[in-house]
């Protein structure tokens, strides 16, 4: 299966402009040494609730898990910009939006201190992105456009 | 796709390769420097905030002074006395065994009974116990025998002694300090007679119930130099100790106004308290209650509800007001008003109290330039919190403390001009156990201390207030140098008589006066 131009530009505008959201959040993240998701976590709501404020309450879960999401934002990123290891890094931006999701899923009936930018039921822009994610698993522009298309030994582990 | 792909492996990379290879690199470099300008602006709002100022945070809590065990002696152990029992390391089994069960759905407790053993031993024994009814001294006793904060079946030491009357507990041989956690119209007769007994006192808010009775007990504590700690434990509040270092170092301008408030909505706040089924005239010595309130037959609502009514009561302003007024007295070192002016009224709970429930008092400080407004309603939750108006900042204080800026302040003038600091906006935060003052600059945190959230979790290891109060108040009786702790008998006095200022001007519609030379009210 071929794209068509509009098809592939449309996609690597997508890969690009999420991969862009992630690395600016992460950089952030990384470069504030204050930054902690301690209140956020401690915002949650659901049936995960607990198990996020399990994660907040201890010193060293939380130290972990704050590390971990900054570099990994970072990470994802910078792979889905350049366009190297896209396949894998859209999958691990699928998993932290989905913790982030279910952190503060769109339920009725829950309400969160840190305000909504709109009203959602179910769905919200989190989950959107999730599945905008979906969408460039399954069809992957770094071959064309990205690193990847420099690498001699082109195989599906590196796209 | 796999078509494709065996395409691509078989071409020699091209300049077309290259270009499409490459070119969401200078991408990067823009977000790069985007991150770069956010750290910037965040580092100079940062620096420019917290650089001229130095907050003075105590760490950690005081260490224990040694010496030998001291022998308590606790009269009235109520609601407030059992809770000062905990403070001081002593539950009832029957207690521990509730936490344990009710840890079994709510975690909250598990947490509480952890913190309630791991909060630190006194080197104290309670050795005398006085309350006129019986079932409440009951539980005291066996609390008091439980040294080793067991629950049922727990291993337990010598139950401590019950005296019938607090002349006598204070007579024993066997009680070095006694603590007094009676009703209002109690607190000064028992802590009089501990002090001319040379009994160091520990007692609950507010000081007084009379006026008269305010300087007797003023000047028996001072000649008698018994150790004296009135039983306002937000003296241990951390954020006000900030409060206190922030304003000194003139964080937030000249201040006019104080308001602070009391919220309740329910008859537990309005203190309609449940009646115990055990309480007759058998089980409560009645003579004993009434003391020297005006006599009345027997009652078990006035016995229980005793707030409602000014015969044992000193009503909002003693009761509630007290907690503000010390809060403040302690942060800007108020004194007594130049003037305080009431108004009021019984308008939601007309159940036969005396006491009103809604209540709104103007203390003026001519000397200091402004006023501190109370104000109160037993019949609405709206909290408006406890706000300290400057010019250039206001403060708003609880567990938590949130400096926001004036959009007219001189001090902030240039930096709201240059957008380093947004008018209402929190500026400084102190969230207790933190550690730190942080200046605040992103919009999540902006949020979340805006609304005196950051971090107001159970956090392991929060310390109770009434159990610092009264290790400062145990220290202070071991040091045995003549220090006294941080509400000692002036701070009472003040509290006091600013109480009974307010409680004058409500009952006889008029504005009272406070003669600085004579210290009187007039
Ligand atoms: N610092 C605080 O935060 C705080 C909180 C609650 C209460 N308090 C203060 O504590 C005091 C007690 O309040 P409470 O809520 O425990 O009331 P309460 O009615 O629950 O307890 C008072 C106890 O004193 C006993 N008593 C009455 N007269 C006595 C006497 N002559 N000798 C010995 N015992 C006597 C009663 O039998 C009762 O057990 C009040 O002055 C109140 O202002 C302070």
């Amino acid at each position: 299966m071929r794209y068509t131009k509009l098809q592939s530009v449309v996609l690597v505008i997508l890969r690009i402009t999420i991969g862009w959201h992630f690395l600016y959040e992460g950089g952030v993240k990384i470069l504030n040494p204050h930054w902690t998701a301690k209140s956020y976590l401690l915002d949650s709501g659901g049936f995960m609730k607990g198990f996020f404020e399990f994660i907040a309450g201890s010193q060293t879960l939380l130290a972990i898990s704050d590390t971990a999401n900054a570099w990994g934002l970072a990470f994802i990123g910078l792979s889905l910009i350049v366009g190297l290891f896209t396949r894998f890094s859209s999958l691990a931006a699928m998993f932290l939006l989905l913790l982030y999701y279910l952190s503060h899923p769109a339920f009725p009936g829950i309400q969160y201190l840190f305000p909504s930018d709109g009203s959602y039921f179910l769905i919200n822009k989190t989950l959107i992105e999730l599945f905008a994610l979906l969408v460039l698993y399954a069809f992957p522009t770094s071959n064309m456009f990205g690193l990847h298309r420099l690498m001699k030994n082109n195989n599906s582990f590196l796209a | 796709m796999a078509q494709e792909n065996q395409e691509n492996n078989s071409k020699k990379i091209s300049r077309r390769d290259i270009l499409a290879g490459l070119a969401a690199l200078p991408i990067v470099g823009v977000i790069g420097y985007g991150l770069l300008r956010n750290k910037a602006e965040a580092e100079k709002r940062n620096s420019s905030l917290l650089s001229d100022i130095k907050p003075e945070i105590q760490s950690g809590i005081p260490p224990l002074i040694e010496g030998k065990t001291l022998k308590i002696g606790i009269i009235g152990t109520g609601g407030r006395g059992g809770y000062l029992m905990k403070a001081m390391g002593f539950v009832n089994p029957d207690k521990i065994d509730e936490y344990t069960e009710k840890g079994k759905t709510d975690k909250y407790w598990v947490q509480y009974l952890e913190d309630f053993r791991a909060q630190d031993n006194l080197n104290i024994k309670i050795t005398a116990i006085c309350d006129v009814f019986d079932k409440n001294a009951e539980k005291a006793i066996t609390a008091g025998a439980n040294v080793h904060r067991n629950g049922k079946g727990g291993n337990m030491d010598d139950a401590p002694k019950r005296f019938t009357t607090y002349k006598e507990l204070i007579a024993s041989p066997d009680v070095d300090a006694v603590v007094i956690a009676t009703p209002d119209h109690w607190h000064v007769p028992i802590a009089l007679e501990a002090a001319r007994n040379g009994k160091h006192v520990y007692c609950e808010k507010p000081l007084s119930w009379s006026v008269a009775e305010t300087y007797e007990i003023r000047k028996t504590v001072k000649e008698t130099g018994i150790v004296f700690q009135l039983g306002h434990q937000g003296r241990q509040t951390e954020s006000y100790n900030v409060a206190r270092s922030l304003i000194k170092q003139d964080v937030i301008g000249k201040i006019s106004l104080i308001e602070v408030c009391t919220n309740r909505n329910d008859p537990n706040g309005a203190w309609v308290y449940e009646i115990a089924k055990e309480a007759n005239e058998k089980t409560i010595d009645w003579k004993q209650f009434i003391g020297q309130a005006p006599w009345h037959d027997f009652s078990l609502e006035r016995f229980f509800r005793w707030r409602c009514w000014w015969d044992y009561s000193t009503g909002l302003s003693g009761d509630l007001f007290t907690h503000e007024f010390d809060a403040l007295n302690q942060i800007l070192n108020l004194g007594i008003p130049n003037s305080a002016m009431a108004s009021g009224g019984i308008y939601f709970f007309k159940d036969g109290r005396t006491v009103p429930d809604v209540l709104n008092m103007a203390m003026e400080y001519a000397d200091r330039d402004l006023t501190l407004l109370y104000s109160a309603t037993l019949a609405s939750e709206k909290n408006r919190g406890k706000v300290i108006m400057g010019h250039d900042a206001y403060l708003e204080l609880s567990d938590t403390l949130i400096v926001s800026v004036d959009p007219q302040s001189t001090r902030y003038k240039e930096k709201l001009k240059q957008g380093i600091v947004e008018p209402f906006k929190p500026i400084y935060s102190y969230v207790p156990g933190q550690g730190a003052v942080d200046a605040i600059t992103s919009p999540t945190e902006k949020y979340f201390a805006g609304r005196g959230l950051l971090y107001t979790y159970r956090d392991g290891k929060a310390v109770d207030t009434t159990h610092l109060h009264l290790r400062e108040w145990i220290n202070c009786i071991r040091a045995g140098n003549g220090a006294q702790p941080s509400c000692n008998i002036d701070q009472a006095f003040e509290e006091a008589m600013t109480a009974h200022m307010g409680t004058i001007s409500y009952k006889e519609g008029r504005r009272t006066y406070w003669d600085k030379e004579k210290e009187v009210i007039v």
